[in-house]
């Protein structure tokens, strides 16, 4: 079994059925299915989601992406203060970044001064906590190499040899 | 002015091609989904686009050697050794040219002339007829079956040769089947020919392109056919650099020393900046390359599966980026089916008939596209044949 090209393939879509994915790598049902089942036991595959156009599936909603700089601890880094910040239900990711800040934060809302209030309540008030800057996202162009607010778009003619 | 008086019968009997005529049909309608491009859909590899962009900021501009620059005919030389085992001299046994079409068109040109018949396993690409027929010469087609797998066989070969046959297409892995030419298949249509002076123009353009483990052999490894074989290729589906128009020809020198007067003076020279990135494509895109056939072969079988399970029977195609489901179960012809299809339930795909007679009864599906592309195109198909 190619791992690689089973992940990519349901990176792609993971929403293709075992069968189909057993024609499309030259293996049979089964072996996909224990495959995958390996991958999941063992936490490569750790879940799987769709890819929504938040803000045209509603239109009050908002994501912002935050960024933290804290204060390390001593032997534990930023460990303490992320997981206290995951354990909240509002936010989708957490992120340790190297450069000009620690923590990349992705949280979605209802209303910007939802996001707003969030940050400035529970984010930029927790100890270690330097500073925060929050970008909100106004358009989405691509995610996960799926490109947005775009017809199934091809520069090719529509019909050539 | 009088047109018609100007225009010589032998072009203006001249049928446009039928992929094109299809594609006038399917403008039409809005909101087609198509699976009839004939070209990748990945983007040319990083790689040879920069060459390109270094050739350009360093100002290359100018016409190269007739047959290409050297370079370039090194490395296709090198490439075609690895490739189909067969050395061929770059001075005097390559072209470049403007992509696999011009070389078709140059052997064509330099071979035949009035009487002279060439034999065309269909169904296949539609450029070989037209232009056999506007050199004089008389297009022989063999039709090629769904039981052989489409392959041209030694005995429906032989069976059209006749004093006058002096060329032979071999079109293989084929536009718009699928089918590919194995070892021993070339072997047979080898003993056949050894003992002619038929040519062969071996169209491989697809060569890269094959699938379940076996790499393409070329008739020009074969045995004593190196010495009566034009190789036809080009970078256009291999490095995925359709648009900008980069093929080339290898074969014995006293045919290529002539094909070259032509492309002198009907090219020039191809398009410099290609050329370079050509250079770039042969030798730093391999890892590419081979993404994208693993990915051709993901969607191939599942096109082969998606078919069969809806009833279009299927042959499985080792090669190329085409499927060529049966449609006859539909009690529709070719073109009824591709024209109500577009219509009713906006998916375009090729008229088997488009590739000469025998392709009736077929369509011939692309799957350069995206798996998501191709599966919501499968939906289309399945109520389509559901009604």
């Amino acid at each position: 079994m190619n791992t690689t090209k089973l992940l990519d393939v349901l990176r792609q879509n993971a929403r293709l059925s075992n069968s189909e994915i057993a024609v499309m790598l030259g293996e049979t049902e089964q072996a996909v299915a224990d495959e995958i089942t390996r991958l999941e036991r063992e936490g490569i595959i750790m879940g799987y989601s769709a890819i929504i156009d938040e803000e045209k599936a509603d239109d009050n909603a908002v994501t912002a992406m935050i960024e933290l700089k804290m204060t390390p601890i001593k032997d534990r880094g930023f460990d303490d203060l992320a997981h206290t910040i995951m354990s909240y239900e509002e936010i989708d990711s957490v992120f340790l970044l190297s450069g000009p800040y620690d923590l990349m934060v992705t949280i979605s809302g209802t209303s910007l001064r939802n996001v707003a209030l969030f940050v400035s309540e529970r984010l930029a008030v927790l100890d270690g906590v330097i500073s925060t800057t929050t970008h909100f996202i106004l358009r989405r162009y691509k995610e996960k190499h799926h490109v947005f607010n775009e017809e199934l778009y091809d520069e090719r003619d529509m019909i050539s040899p | 002015m009088d047109y018609n008086k100007l225009i010589p019968e032998r072009i203006s009997s001249m049928k446009p091609s039928g992929i094109r005529r299809f594609f006038d049909i399917a403008q039409t309608v809005k909101g087609v989904i198509s699976l009839s491009v004939g070209e990748p859909d990945f983007k040319t590899p990083w790689e040879a686009r920069k060459e390109a962009i270094n050739i350009l900021e360093r100002g290359k501009t100018a016409y190269t050697a007739n047959s290409g620059l050297m370079e370039l005919r090194k490395a296709v030389c090198g490439y075609l050794k690895d490739f189909i085992h067969t050395e061929y001299d770059p001075a005097t046994e390559v072209i470049i040219t403007v992509g696999g079409s011009e070389a078709i068109d140059l052997a064509v040109r330099a071979l035949i002339e009035d009487g002279d018949e060439v034999l065309v396993p269909e169904p296949s690409f539609v450029c070989y007829a037209p232009i056999v027929r506007m050199m004089g010469g008389v297009p022989v087609p063999i039709v090629t079956k769904a039981e052989d797998k489409f392959k041209l066989t030694a005995a429906a070969l032989k069976e059209k040769i006749t004093p006058r046959t002096k060329l032979l297409f071999l079109p293989y892995p084929n536009n718009p089947t699928g089918a590919v030419m194995r070892r021993a298949d070339l072997e047979a249509i080898a003993d056949v020919l050894r003992e002619t002076n038929i040519v062969v123009a071996a169209d491989e353009i697809y060569a890269e392109m094959t699938y379940n483990g076996e790499k393409h052999v070329s008739i020009a490894e074969i045995d004593g056919m190196k010495e009566r074989t034009l190789v036809i290729s080009g970078f256009s589906k291999t490095y995925a650099m359709t648009g900008w128009r980069l093929g080339y020809t290898a074969g014995p020198a006293p045919i290529i020393k002539q094909m070259l007067k032509l492309h002198q003076y009907c090219i020039m020279s191809s398009p410099t900046v290609s050329q370079y990135a050509a250079i770039a494509a042969i030798q730093k895109c391999r890892a590419d390359v081979e993404h994208m056939i693993s990915e051709y072969d993901m969607r191939r079988r599942l096109c082969v599966k998606n078919f069969n399970d809806m009833g279009l029977e299927c042959f499985e195609p080792e090669g190329a980026f085409y499927v060529f489901p049966c449609i006859r179960s539909t009690g529709m012809t070719s073109e009824e089916f591709c024209q109500k299809l577009v219509f009713e339930k906006k998916v375009a795909v090729v008229p088997g008939n488009a590739f000469g007679e025998s392709g009736e009864g077929f369509v011939r599906v692309s799957y350069a596209y995206s798996i998501a592309h191709l599966e919501s195109a499968f939906t289309r198909i399945r109520e389509f044949i559901g009604k």
